[in-house]
């Protein structure tokens, strides 16, 4: 993603210094620990007159009250990889707090929100303690400096003499005041230029494992999502979208359905048929009963062996544009002693997130409340904005907990209907896809024909490595426009970690004529799949040990080598006991560095995946039990993705409808995980994405150990695993 | 109107027969915290117990409930102590967290049945609800952990 703007410290200054005006009036709250729900933020929004309590905003993340209870704001979306723990942690470190002394509310739009590394207030690519560490452990350092000020004032000391433990200040006398006593005075202090943050030795949140904030909710029910989202006087809409992908109505016959129990209005929007009724089912009956006319568009002849044909079409024509160039790579393949070509083939994948796409919208004539699970505040506001006919500021955006992002929610393809539909009818609606909808109408994610070739020397060291990828680009529709090459498609093929000494890397863009979108660990599945299937064709063709291969590609990779070699004896690399076969990858993304062996049977041509082992260094970690369990969330998601992951089209239509047709692994097909975090005092990395490419890498190595043979398209599911 | 019993207690319901008891759950009484997934009782989200038994409830239409008892994700305990709520507590199981009132409604279900289950037992009852986000190693460490609490009295 392009970055729009910079996040420097001095903008954090400026961010701190417009929102800490003094006293607020602010929103009432539930108890300890409580998220504010929807119905409640957007009442306090818009009726600041009624509230009940003083709270002080001391920035843009932190609001402290007379009572003592402390808001922090979080501006990432919480979808399960923990940011409502995590960066909380970061600043409840530095304002020595408890984590379960604080609430958590969902960050407004706001220019103090921007993630500068994707380039407006995003989450994703799994940045968001990268971005939050300095700033969010500044924005508690700060205001502990500025309550410990304000309590210096009050006693007429030197500030030096003073510090702050667990939720007050401490002067030499042992005299304590609370930060609820504190804060507006605190509010009114100059904001303190250079403030200390705490060496590592001293934390005591950091580093630890904490219990997530997010789980009592997530217990009993009472965590709201988008589709718990309930206002007063709400109704509830089923969309019928074009069952041709890129379609658009022609002709509609809602009669049948408007005289039908709860029906409030059908209208057409521009993303299909709206039911607007009392309760969803009516809504959904209705839909199920419109007769309308798709003018199915230009994908009517669409399906997978003509996305194949066109992308491999287009590879054909030409390298494309260079994405990076070490040497003569061209040159060194003609000159290697021995050179290995090979094509991978990555098919259409599908999001499926367990919550099914749904937004609420309340259009009045000043403005509009949006409730919306979402990855992208801003553009969720400018698009409910178009939608309603209203400038942006006066969509006012209420994040609620996601359901699984894993990026469909960096999309806003569900979001106009809701709009258009509570404008048309004049009260809040909710629209809700069905999983067949969703199924059906997801910005999958894009296909890749990737060729590769690799050159060794006399010796079998790799001396030439050349990776042309022909993709549709996800960046070009989203963040238009893209110059050239799409980061987000080729990545991780630039960013390849081997030493060789000529490197090329290309990118053809081909689009399909559907909407692709970003899918969990974007770029670094397909391209990470290819890159170690490759090195172990290329190892083979040495008739070198894999691990062995690698590691004589590594040389100035320290961190690499590690995560190789602890990987290797934790899995008992070459010891696999009898009828089983091992494989593995390596791979650098997200500033983490993982290594993953899989140890896998067959047995009558049916894989079984036994064990899989991950070492991951992801630098300073904040919470490493939330780390550990972003780890697994990656392997289970990559293996699902190895095994059955394939969206198929037939004449423009998605063929997967639901869970039994798109498949999900299932407890009972879990194997073993050996997750092993090694500690480190390094930047701290993503963890939210970075182990899912390793997966099928390391599965299709194993296989090739176990039969010869080798699979380079995915999914594994059906292809044949017999000895070659 | 069509009566049923809903965490023990009677509520009159004005919605269409053939209506799923999920959505009358969640639109007519409020009650969000069964969830919506699939609508083919393929993912497990909106499990409930009807008369003790982990059921779908987005395939069970309101008129075939009506002489039985449900018990939802809210009715499970009013205060987090049940046992398997607990041990998800203590493991801290949930990631997105939208599939795991199903996951807590079927455990305890089955816990009620099985009170020490294998890990063999845990596969066949939970087979049934799907995680996207891959929560099964903390969630068969979790039963696990209330079939502990269970056996030693520290929970219900």
């Amino acid at each position: 993603m392009r970055a729009v703007s910079d996040f420097s410290r001095r903008d954090f200054l400026n961010a701190t210094a417009t929102l800490s005006g003094g006293l607020i009036l602010a929103m009432t709250l539930p108890g300890r620990g409580g998220k504010l729900n929807a119905a409640e933020a957007g009442a306090a929004s818009g009726a600041a007159g009624t509230a009940h309590r003083s709270v002080s905003q001391l920035n843009a993340w932190l609001k402290i009250a007379r009572d003592n209870s402390i808001t922090v704001i979080v501006d990432r979306s919480e979808m399960g990889q923990g940011v409502y723990t995590a960066l909380p942690m970061l600043l409840a470190e530095e304002l020595d707090i408890s984590l379960d002394a604080i609430q958590i509310v969902a960050a407004p739009v706001g220019d103090a929100y921007i993630n500068p590394g994707n380039g407006g207030q995003v989450t994703g690519t799994s940045n968001s303690v990268q971005d939050a560490w300095d700033k969010l452990r500044m924005a508690g350092a700060t205001a502990r400096t500025m309550l410990i000020s304000a309590a210096a004032k009050r006693w007429q000391v030197d500030p030096a003499s003073c510090h702050a433990e667990r939720g007050t200040v401490v002067n030499a006398h042992g005299k304590t005041l609370t930060y609820g006593e504190l804060a507006d005075s605190a509010a009114k202090q100059p904001i303190p230029k250079d403030v200390k943050l705490k060496p590592k030795i001293d934390f005591q949140l950091i580093g630890k494992s904490q219990l997530r904030t997010d789980t009592p909710g997530k217990v009993d029910g009472s965590a709201e999502f988008g589709l718990d989202v309930k206002l007063p006087g709400m109704l509830y809409a089923a969309l019928a979208q074009s069952p041709v992908l890129g379609g658009k109505v022609q002709a509609l016959d809602s009669g049948a359905a408007e005289k039908m129990p709860g029906v409030h209005k059908v209208m057409t929007t521009q993303s299909g048929v709206v039911v607007v009724a009392d309760h969803f089912w009516q809504a959904l009956k209705a839909r199920n009963a419109l007769d309308v006319t798709w003018d199915p568009g230009p994908n009517v002849r669409l399906d997978n062996a003509a996305i194949h044909a066109m992308l491999k079409k287009t590879a054909a024509a030409g390298d494309g544009l260079s994405a990076r160039a070490d040497g003569d790579a061209a040159a060194a393949l003609k000159s290697a002693k021995q050179r290995l070509s090979a094509a991978y083939y990555l098919p259409l994948l599908a999001h499926a997130t367990m919550e099914p796409m749904n937004c609420t919208a309340d259009v009045k004539a000043d403005g509009c409340d949006l409730y919306v699970g979402t990855q992208v505040q801003q553009v969720a506001q400018t698009t409910a904005a178009t939608a309603a006919g209203l400038a942006p500021a006066q969509v006012r955006v209420y994040t609620t907990l996601i359901g699984g992002g894993f990026g469909r929610r960096l999309d806003i393809d569900f979001i106009p209907a809701a709009v258009e539909a509570s404008k048309a009818v004049g009260r809040p609606v909710k629209v809700i896809w069905t999983r067949e909808d969703d199924m059906t109408h997801d910005t999958y994610r894009p296909p890749a024909y990737e060729e590769v070739s690799g050159g060794l020397d006399a010796a079998g060291k790799l001396i030439a490595w050349k990776l042309h990828i022909t993709s549709p680009s996800i960046t070009e529709r989203m963040f238009p426009p893209v110059k050239g090459v799409d980061d987000s498609v080729i990545e991780a093929a630039v960013n390849n970690l081997y030493d060789v000494p000529n490197l090329a890397v290309s990118y053809s863009r081909q689009e399909i004529g559907i909407d692709v979108g970003y899918l969990r660990s974007v770029s670094h599945a397909p391209n990470c799949f290819v890159i170690e299937s490759f090195m172990d064709e290329l190892a083979a063709a040495a008739g070198k040990n894999p691990f062995d291969f690698r590691m004589q590609h590594l040389a100035k990779k320290p961190r690499q080598r590690r995560v190789l070699q602890l990987a290797a004896e934790r899995a008992g690399w070459g010891k696999a006991p009898s009828g089983r076969y091992q494989g593995m990858a390596l791979m650098e993304g997200y500033t983490t560095h993982l290594a993953q062996v899989a140890e896998i049977s067959i047995v009558g041509g049916e894989l079984k995946v036994h064990k899989i082992v991950c070492v991951v260094d992801c630098g300073q970690m904040v919470n490493p039990r939330i780390v550990e369990s972003q780890i697994e969330s990656g392997i289970v998601f990559g293996l699902t993705a190895a095994l059955w992951g394939d969206v198929t089209i037939v004449g423009g239509r998605v063929q997967q409808t639901n869970f039994n047709n798109y498949r999900l692994l299932r407890n009972n097909e879990l194997p073993e995980l050996y997750v092993h975090l090694v500690d480190s005092d390094e930047a701290p990395g993503g963890i939210g994405e970075a182990a899912v490419p390793l997966v099928a890498p390391a599965l299709c190595n194993a296989i090739f150990t176990a039969t010869g043979k080798r699979l380079r398209a995915l999914p594994i599911g059906t292809q044949k695993l017999q000895k070659a | 109107m069509i009566t049923i019993t809903v965490n023990n207690q009677v509520v009159n319901v004005d919605a269409e027969s053939d209506t799923p008891l999920l959505w009358v759950l969640r639109d007519h009484l409020g009650m969000t915290g069964t969830k919506f997934g699939c609508g083919m009782a393929l993912c497990g989200a909106c499990t409930v117990h009807v008369d003790g038994a982990a059921t779908r409830s987005c395939v069970l239409p309101l008129g075939a409930v009506k002489a039985k008892s449900i018990t939802t994700i809210e009715g499970l305990s009013s205060d987090r102590s049940h046992a398997v709520q607990k041990a998800w507590l203590e493991i801290d199981v949930p990631q997105c967290g939208y599939c795991q009132s199903g996951q807590i409604m079927s455990a305890a279900a089955l816990l009620k049945t099985n009170p020490k289950p294998s890990d063999a037992d845990i596969d066949a009852a939970m087979s049934g609800n799907i995680c996207r986000c891959g929560t099964y190693p903390r969630i068969r460490k979790a039963i696990h952990r209330a079939a502990e609490l269970l056996e030693t009295g520290a929970a219900k």
